[in-house]
């Protein structure tokens, strides 16, 4: 199975870093910002754009991180053993008046940015929701658009894209793979 | 996981699986939303055909919780009181296509029977002497986040083994987890036998400081006519836990409804040591993690499509 390299590690830093100064430029008020990653690679994205954000205005933001299980529109779709893990939510601050930038790893359909902003509201009224992701793939079902992207990326519905993380995956890259068995 | 019908039918992965997701739910329940949209469009039906408090109520809000549509019925006001079989209930009950189906009942085995009756995933929510899963369930949760793993800990579990289904899931659960568990009682009210399920057998209190964890079982007045013990008086003379029995470092449990006085002391009830108000919010997250893993874990067969058979004409 061929991969292609899309982002290499320092594509991928320095690609962060354009998100986070441009989240501070269009944020002038930092104080009123906080940062909520989608689990699971969205949620370590979040965390290293929290603290760049953090180096650039040296304002406290709050930071969190979402798990959409219970939000998903395929709830008993799926087999067993393609369940997601489910992890914990923790939005531990005040979204009332705030800014809330939610981060993915990869935006496709949209479905996922659509669970995560029904779950953000059980947790209470941001003022603005804005949307960072690091890849935007095409293939959107849902009338979403990103405000801050990291890379488009063109791809056919067949290829994969896979974000790989230091924190999680002990590299940092992003790639496109032909998806593992496309029947033919 | 396709019914929760009892302890025994689960492996430890399994228990755990359903401890992790719970501690989810526990998260949901700090919101101020206290609702998931997870099982949007489905239906829950509870059917109690004995009195319960608890783990009817939580049951409930778990379905709620969950955003699923709830039927509640109970046998006192239904039409069980007009002498409908449990089974001619099924059938009506299943016209509405319910996705679950929580049932407790004074005989053992009529969970088993549902099950056998209805597309629905059956909960046994207490069926006779039999099991009391989900009640098995929730004290583990409870244990585990006060004393981490069970591995090598010991329980005690006290009181009316005889009768009480509690009894017979927590014994099964509390192995399952690696904990040493003893029965203790008065002989009339254990089991004979029971020993060969790898559980120690004390007829008196003696050696109970040993425990890390004394589960009281509520003492069923309704069943003493029989003359099982020779007064309640006499029994909590020699069985009640209080505070001269309970050592400082030694947790409390009970499953309730406690009868202050009988099989605990009302002051050990109130004391820091007691999990029993920890047991009842345990039982919502629990209860919620059962539900979901019954019905969105996907793991369902395909209902079978079948025709409508046109009016007028024999099935």
């Amino acid at each position: 199975m061929s991969e292609k390299v899309v982002l290499e590690r320092d594509d991928l830093r320095r690609t962060l870093r354009r998100i986070a100064h441009e989240i501070a430029e269009a944020n002038p008020e930092p104080e009123r910002l906080a940062i909520v990653g989608i689990h699971t690679r969205g949620a370590v994205i979040a965390r290293r754009l929290h603290a760049l954000i953090g180096e650039l205005t040296e304002a406290e933001i709050p930071i969190g991180d979402l798990d959409i299980s219970f939000y998903r529109d395929d709830v008993g779709a799926r087999s067993p053993a393609a369940q997601p893990v489910v992890h914990a939510s923790h939005v531990d601050f005040d979204l009332g008046g705030r800014t809330i930038v939610l981060v993915d790893d990869v935006l496709f359909t949209g479905r996922t940015v659509r669970a995560a902003i029904d779950a953000l509201f059980d947790y209470g009224r941001p003022q603005r929701v804005q949307l960072a992701v690091l890849c935007d793939r095409g293939h959107r079902e849902l009338p979403f658009r990103p405000d801050y992207v990291g890379k488009n990326l063109p791809t056919a519905r067949s290829e994969r894209v896979n974000v790989r993380l230091e924190e999680t995956d002990e590299v940092d890259e992003v790639t496109i793979s032909e998806a593992a068995e496309v029947a033919a | 996981m396709r019914h929760l019908l009892a302890i025994e039918d689960l492996e430890r992965d399994e228990i755990e699986a359903i401890l992790d997701r719970a501690e989810s739910f526990a998260e949901v329940g700090r919101r101020d939303i206290k609702k998931v949209p997870t099982l949007r469009g489905r239906t829950v039906v509870s059917l109690f055909y004995e009195s319960s408090t608890r783990t009817s109520a939580s049951f409930e809000l778990a379905a709620k919780r969950l955003s699923a549509d709830l039927i509640s019925l109970k046998a006192a006001g239904s039409s069980v009181d007009k002498g409908e079989s449990l089974k001619d209930t099924c059938a009506t009950l299943s016209a509405y296509d319910p996705a679950a189906i929580v049932i407790r009942h004074p005989y053992a085995g009529a969970a088993q029977l549902v099950a056998g009756w209805s597309e629905a995933a059956v909960v046994n929510a207490g069926d006779g002497k039999h099991e009391h899963p989900s009640q098995a369930l929730l004290d583990l949760f409870t244990l585990r986040r006060r004393l981490g793993s069970l591995e090598g800990r010991r329980i005690w579990i006290v009181g009316d083994v005889l009768h009480s289904r509690v009894a017979r899931s927590n014994l099964i659960a509390f192995q399952a987890m690696g904990a040493e568990v003893t029965l203790c009682g008065p002989p009339a009210l254990i089991p004979r036998g029971i020993e060969q399920l790898g559980c120690t057998v004390s007829y008196s209190l003696d050696g109970i400081e040993e425990a890390d964890v004394v589960y009281a079982l509520r003492l069923q007045k309704e069943r003493m006519a029989e003359s099982f013990i020779p007064s309640i008086r006499e029994y909590a003379a020699r069985f009640q836990i209080d505070s001269r029995r309970l050592g400082p470092r030694q947790w409390l449990m009970h499953p309730g409804p406690v009868n202050r006085g009988v099989e605990l002391s009302g002051e050990v009830v109130d004391s820091p040591q007691s999990l029993i108000a920890e047991q009842v919010a345990s039982g919502l997250v629990v209860r919620m993690a059962i539900l979901y893993e019954l019905l969105a874990s996907g793991e369902r067969p395909a209902p079978a499509e079948q025709a409508p058979t046109p009016i007028g004409q024999p099935a």
